[in-house]
């Protein structure tokens, strides 16, 4: 999250010797015009019409088949009958080609385009500024907001596990640069270390709490071995494939794990040893505080505890990023063959990253074990690994307070769109793709430099490498 | 910066000694044998293809050489190059810069400086859990780092870029960063891959008295130059290579005389005619 107020200005400040100093060369003298001009356009209208035309022109083509023509089961009963809905195909190739001719005609007559001026990025970065610490406060006060609903509770919970979880993937996705398509894995190695080592030691959750960081640390170095050597496509197939080796090894285990069925009855987190029952009995949190029993004093300590650990993480990747070993993992990401020339151990730099990250993802899963009191493999499935790097690519890779916002946004919309059922997938899907076609490289894209002789000015995405695995 | 303690001018300190490099059938690199001097601007020039680049990654340690030995004589005594992994041998003291510029282009100038400066402030750190906590040892280490790299970009003359992205700088200021870069590793032997490719004669100018400055703070300086005006002007001693193999090696005058050389690279005309390939090397 951004500190100290910056003011970057958009023109590099000049002195740097260098001979395209804008001394005119002999042939532009003449009053010869630098850079071509552009070609006389066609009339916009026309063209836009003509584009428009051909777009439903396609269409139609792939409407007419898919959309036109169906077969139904006949009256009878017996065999097939082909049903004609050219109405349907009528109204989506006019909707294509409306759509196209808007946006064609937008394109032609829209205002010139405002040149994204220093003034507009200070105001932008002045909004940023304040939208950490307004997040930040909402969420220590949003348990005692008296609107706030045990619901809402529930859901924040949620959503600051995904945060969490997205702050840890983004130290391996947006810091190092490294694919990692089997995150979920740390998650469930978290799970499960809390879950068996709490019901068959019977270890305290604050015990196992950092058990679980460390075996999921040992298992992103597990997986970090193999995979070195790899980048991009071929890397996220391996750690795709590591995460559902995890899966069907705990689906499979069943003497240890408990198969399918899963691990039950996992005890809940205490408050420095006071239980949350719900009979207010002595040595209850509700009973030693004087306070009549209620399941929300469990909700809100568990709402606080997800907020300490994910604030954590996020306190932990800030401070790395300002380190040695963040600025090798961001100069991993831009450039590997240049950190080995300068002496980097890029084995070490990317063990730790994976190590690092996967260690948030344990903590994670021993709270998410806590909470459900019950974890069993269905919990951790692919879909989850790509929700939470959905996350981190949306709300733009190495942003911290980008994350934040697309797990509030991914995560809270999916229960917002609960009204529309099965539509809910196609309504987000379509959000999804809209962001990533207005902000490609994520809601924020800029970069914060970790250290600066001057002012610290924020770095064009553009710039900014994706990493290459 | 501190000068590291090397060795007596005149003792060489690198050493390659029948440095063989195959790429299945092709031979890149065939028995070369040459000495770079400490304090010394040791040239290697010759044609495309003739094995300049592949001599640079052997003795860099980006490839394994198929035979032959590199010797670096550091300050820790001889290091064998040839059986030492890549990082390790930048540690030992042996920095390079690419023909195709490498920078970090979304890191600001500063940030490219301090990672170069990686294994000196992490060892500072107590390995990343020191610093965490912000313990002073390590604010001291990175005052130092940044003070190291404020002298370099002084001599670069990129002092006033400091926090600007190392990608939106112009072609020879990320030429010079790149050098800088390299530099901030306090290394006792830089090689400099073509750094005068794509610089207008100006800019060529101002790299041959940076790399004389750099000379004269103590590093020895392995180059490798299509630019025979920069070549011949700052070099000690020039080796040739053609078709990976050793065709010359001497002082320039020396090496503008030999026949050999000038049937295999400078060409039958007059020498002095020999163009700068400055396009070629960008690619």
């Amino acid at each position: 999250m951004s500190g100290a107020s910056r003011q970057p200005n958009g023109s590099h400040a000049g002195g740097v010797p260098h001979d395209d100093d804008g001394v005119p060369g002999p042939g532009e003298m003449g009053g010869i015009p630098r850079g071509p001009e552009a070609p006389a356009p066609r009339p916009p209208v026309i063209h836009a019409l003509r584009d428009a035309g051909l777009a439903a022109l396609v269409a139609a083509g792939l409407f007419v088949p898919l959309v036109g023509l169906r077969t139904d089961v006949g009256p009878a009963g017996g065999g097939l009958i082909l049903r004609t809905r050219w109405a349907d195909v009528a109204i989506l190739v006019a909707l294509v080609f409306t759509g196209r001719l808007a946006m064609n005609l937008w394109s032609a007559f829209r205002p010139a385009k405002r040149p994204r001026t220093a003034l507009r990025a200070a105001q932008l970065t002045r909004i940023g500024t304040f939208v950490a610490p307004l997040f930040l406060g909402f969420a220590v006060l949003m348990p005692l907001l008296p609107w706030t609903t045990r619901y809402g509770l529930d859901l924040g919970v949620l959503v600051l596990t995904y945060v969490m979880l997205g702050w840890g993937l983004n130290i391996v996705v947006g810091l190092a640069g490294l694919l990692d398509l089997g995150y979920v894995a740390f998650y469930a190695v978290g799970a499960y270390t809390y879950a068996l080592l709490s019901t068959t030691y019977g270890l305290s959750f604050w015990i196992c709490l950092p058990l679980a960081g460390i075996f999921a640390a040992f298992a992103g170095v597990l997986l970090g071995f193999p995979v070195l050597r790899l980048r991009g496509d071929y890397l996220a197939i391996v750690t795709l494939a590591f995460g559902e080796i995890i899966r069907v090894v705990l689906l499979n285990w069943v003497s240890l794990t408990g198969g399918p069925n899963g691990i039950s009855g996992i005890p809940r987190p205490s408050f420095f040893g006071l239980s949350f029952s719900a009979g207010g009995e002595p040595g209850s949190f509700a009973d030693f505080f004087g306070l009549e029993p209620s399941p929300t004093h469990r909700a809100v300590f568990l709402y606080y505890l997800i907020l300490v650990l994910a604030l954590l993480t996020n306190w932990v990747t800030i401070r790395l990023r300002r380190q040695p070993l963040g600025r090798a993992w961001e100069a991993l990401r831009e450039d590997e063959i240049a950190c080995r020339a300068l002496g980097i151990n890029v084995t070490n730099t990317k063990l730790t990253a994976f190590a690092i990250g996967a260690m948030f993802g344990g903590f994670a899963g021993a709270f998410f074990a806590t909470r459900q009191a019950f974890v069993s493999p269905e919990s951790f499935t692919f879909i989850e690994s790509a929700i939470i790097l959905a996350i981190v690519v949306l709300g733009g890779l190495g942003s911290q307070l980008g994350v934040a916002i697309a797990a509030l946004v991914l995560i809270g919309g999916f229960e917002a769109f609960r009204d529309f059922e099965e539509y809910r997938m196609l309504v987000f899907g379509a959000a999804m793709v809209v962001i990533m076609v207005w902000r490609p490289r994520g809601l924020v894209s800029t970069r914060r430099p970790s250290v600066a002789l001057g002012e610290r000015k924020a770095i064009s995405g553009d710039l900014v490498g994706e990493g290459h695995g | 910066m501190s000068a590291p303690i090397l060795p007596a001018r005149n003792a060489p300190i690198l050493q390659v000694r029948e440095l063989l490099m195959r790429f299945g059938g092709l031979t890149a690199v065939n028995r070369v044998s040459f000495d770079a001097m400490a304090g010394d601007i040791t040239a290697v020039i010759g044609p495309n293809g003739a094995g300049k680049t592949t001599v640079f990654n052997l003795i860099t340690g980006f490839y394994k050489p198929s035979g032959g030995e590199i010797v670096l004589n550091g300050p820790g005594g001889p290091k064998p190059l040839h059986a030492t992994v890549g990082h390790r041998i930048a540690q030992a003291g042996v920095a390079r810069t690419f023909q195709n510029i490498r920078l970090f282009p979304g890191m600001t100038v500063l940030e490219n400086l301090l990672v170069a400066q990686h294994n000196t402030l992490q060892a500072a750190t107590f390995f990343g859990i020191g610093a965490a906590f912000g313990l002073g040892r390590y604010r001291q280490a990175e005052r130092e780092a940044v003070a190291l790299a404020r002298r370099w970009l002084e001599a670069t003359r990129l002092l006033d870029r400091a926090d600007d992205p190392a990608g939106a700088l112009p072609y020879g200021a990320q030429r010079r960063l790149e050098i800088a870069r390299a530099m901030c590793t306090n290394p006792v032997l830089l090689c400099l891959d073509e750094p005068a490719a794509g610089l207008n004669p100006r800019e060529s100018e101002e790299l041959a008295e940076l790399i004389q400055l750099i000379r004269a703070q103590g590093c020895s300086i392995l180059l490798i130059e299509h630019d025979m005006g920069v070549v011949m002007r700052i070099s000690d001693r020039v080796v040739v290579l053609d078709h990976g193999v050793k065709i010359a090696d001497g002082t320039p005058a020396e090496v503008r005389a030999d026949e050999r050389v000038i049937a295999a690279y400078l060409g039958e005309g007059d020498e002095d005619d020999v163009p700068a390939a400055p396009v070629e090397g960008a690619a």
